[in-house]
């Protein structure tokens, strides 16, 4: 029987001929197979993945050379693209569609020897935080299955919260894989805006989308992460500054960087109303803990915090409504079977059946605040907020080194209990769209459990592009934590 | 803000979308509530702020001029709902006006 641990003692074990990556599948394609009613994967490519361990079995007992990512079996949230596979946003609009390129993010895992085993469930669009509006059904919470996963990465948090997969590649344009991450306690990772190429990632709101990884350990994600990031031909806002390899870095001594010591926090996060009471104990624990391991912690006012939910859904709104008028049945996507008087009208017809409540909602929203006599009033006046965000941001890090929160003021809700007011729902957004609204990375480690028994986690954001502080810190952290 | 029907009608034409009567007064209610909560931004004094445009630094990212990502026709084809060997095909929207 395989048990995961790391993949570092997978890729052993495969290497001391204790286990192959055939045996390796089968156990995992059983695993997702008893766990059916979870409902995280929307397809399964069994017999494709059973062929692909079989051929890196061979390789490597033909002495080829191994990626980075030998056998590891990964799973891939449906909006990111696998060429010759369905690929469908969890969208009825793109029902049938197949996908005729690899994200570059896919590209790279393929490359490392990496395994895909199949496309997950999420919100549509990647537009929730519960997944919820998937118009393939809810995704169960495996600690409890009468509460949400969290969203909108759902299903690929679920994957690898319940032994599914070892890897998970989310997207995270406001928290869509940490607070999953938070609800499913496992790590969730959201690189800096541009450390891995956006090219073949459905998008939602191109200035805040970013793909992100879910693993059982940091120095999982810090591998996949080092295998994924990087500039690319194909995305010209990824990032030309240079990988570093984070995870040889990760626990080495050689690593010549400055420890982090200086950690602040949000005072206004910890004094919000909707903030749980137990949250907030465990969280304030951690804090001393922290100041008596020798770390500085300090408050910073953030007086904004209020306002950046507000901030966060006009620029997203307004993103998503530009880069869903895409969706037209034409090229692609549903078309209807309802005759239309004109071009418009058809148009309406193909993208009203197509696409879900929210989706609708927000780009209803976003055509708003991007329409003559709204646009300066709010679409220009989040953009200035987001100007004085970023502002902010560096100020905060020329006096810090990290900034760290709870991921989600509550544990993982139950399903159907956040369904008539969008705005609640939204706040379950608060710490975590920071991070997108200025491109800054994140993490949510699973340090805590609730007196209900669920998992929750801390929420640590580093400066652009200091991946490698972050995950040093997070290593940290999970250490002093199980003592 | 007051959203009235006008409004809701105007957008809904904007997104390339149909709405029915009880999804309009669904919808009314979300805006008034949605557009109440991230009107608060108005308390911010962003006086002399630019708007933020881009994430990220990189200006002018170029590359040599060569075809390479592209796909091919039969692959462009592949997923229109509806389409000959050669075009995506679409209902007849251009009409005669003598007939």
């Amino acid at each position: 029987m395989f048990s995961f641990s790391s993949i570092e003692d997978y890729v052993s074990a495969l290497q001391n001929g204790e286990t192959t990556c055939e045996d390796v599948v089968s156990h995992y394609l059983s695993v997702i197979d008893s766990n059916k009613h979870l409902n995280a994967f929307l397809e399964v490519f069994a017999d494709e993945a059973a062929a692909r361990a079989r051929q890196l079995d061979q390789d490597r007992n033909n002495g080829k050379p191994l990626g980075k990512l030998h056998g590891v079996v990964v799973g891939l949230k449906d909006v990111i693209a696998y060429k010759g596979h369905k690929l469908s946003a969890s969208s009825k609009i793109l029902e049938g569609f197949t996908s005729i390129y690899n994200a570059t993010a896919v590209d790279r895992l393929l490359q490392e020897g990496a395994i895909i085993i199949g496309r997950q469930n999420c919100d549509e669009f990647a537009m929730g935080s519960s997944n919820e509006n998937s118009a393939y059904g809810n995704v169960l919470n495996a600690a409890d299955n009468k509460r949400v996963p969290g969203g909108s990465s759902g299903g690929s948090a679920v994957a690898v919260q319940a032994g599914m997969c070892m890897i998970s590649l989310g997207s995270d344009t406001g928290g869509s894989v940490r607070q999953p991450a938070d609800f499913c306690g496992i790590v969730g990772l959201k690189p800096t805006y541009g450390r891995v190429s956006r090219y073949g990632l459905i998008a939602y709101a191109s200035s805040f989308d970013q793909i992100g990884i879910f693993a059982k350990s940091v120095a999982d994600a810090a591998l996949t992460l080092e295998v994924i990031a990087g500039e690319d031909d194909f995305d010209s806002t990824a990032s030309k500054e240079p990988v570093v390899p984070y995870s040889s870095l990760l626990n080495s001594s050689n690593y010549n960087g400055a420890a982090p010591k200086k950690i602040g926090y949000f005072k206004e996060a910890l004094e919000h109303p909707g903030l749980d009471p137990a949250i907030s104990q465990s969280f304030n624990q951690f804090l001393k803990t922290l100041t008596a391991q020798g770390y500085i912690v300090e408050p910073i006012d953030f007086e904004l915090l209020e306002y950046i939910v507000p901030a966060y859904y006009i620029l997203t709104t307004a993103e998503a409504s530009s880069n869903l008028s895409r969706f037209d049945g034409v090229k692609y996507g549903h078309r209807s079977a309802v005759p239309s008087e004109d071009l418009a009208d058809f148009y309406k017809h193909n993208r009203s059946e197509g696409f879900g409540k929210e989706v609708k909602r927000r780009i209803m929203l976003g055509t708003f605040v991007l329409s003559a006599g709204y646009f300066d009033a709010y679409f220009t006046k989040a953009q200035q907020v987001r100007n004085i965000l970023l502002k902010q941001t560096s100020a905060i890090f020329s006096r810090f080194d990290a900034i760290i929160s709870p991921t989600v003021p509550t544990p993982a809700f139950e399903l159907g209990s956040m369904n008539n007011d969008p705005i609640e729902m939204f706040l379950a957004d608060i710490y975590t769209v920071f991070a997108n609204l200025v491109g800054i990375p994140g993490i949510s480690l699973p340090l805590f459990t609730h007196p209900n028994g669920m998992p929750f986690g801390v929420q640590v954001m580093t400066s652009h592009f200091s991946e490698l502080a972050l995950l040093r810190i997070s290593e940290v952290f999970l250490q002093i934590s199980e003592k | 803000m007051k959203v009235t029907d006008e409004l809701i009608d105007n957008l809904a034409h904007l997104s390339r979308l149909h709405f029915s009567e009880s999804e309009k007064t669904a919808l009314k209610g979300d805006f008034e509530r949605i557009l109440n909560f991230v009107e608060q931004l108005s308390e911010i004094d962003t006086t002399g702020v630019e708007p933020l445009l881009h994430m990220g630094d990189a200006i002018n990212v170029l590359r040599e001029d060569e075809v390479k990502g592209s796909v091919t026709r039969q692959e462009a084809l592949l997923n229109a709902p509806l389409h000959d060997d050669v075009f995506f095909k679409v209902p007849k929207v251009i009409k005669n006006p003598s007939a």
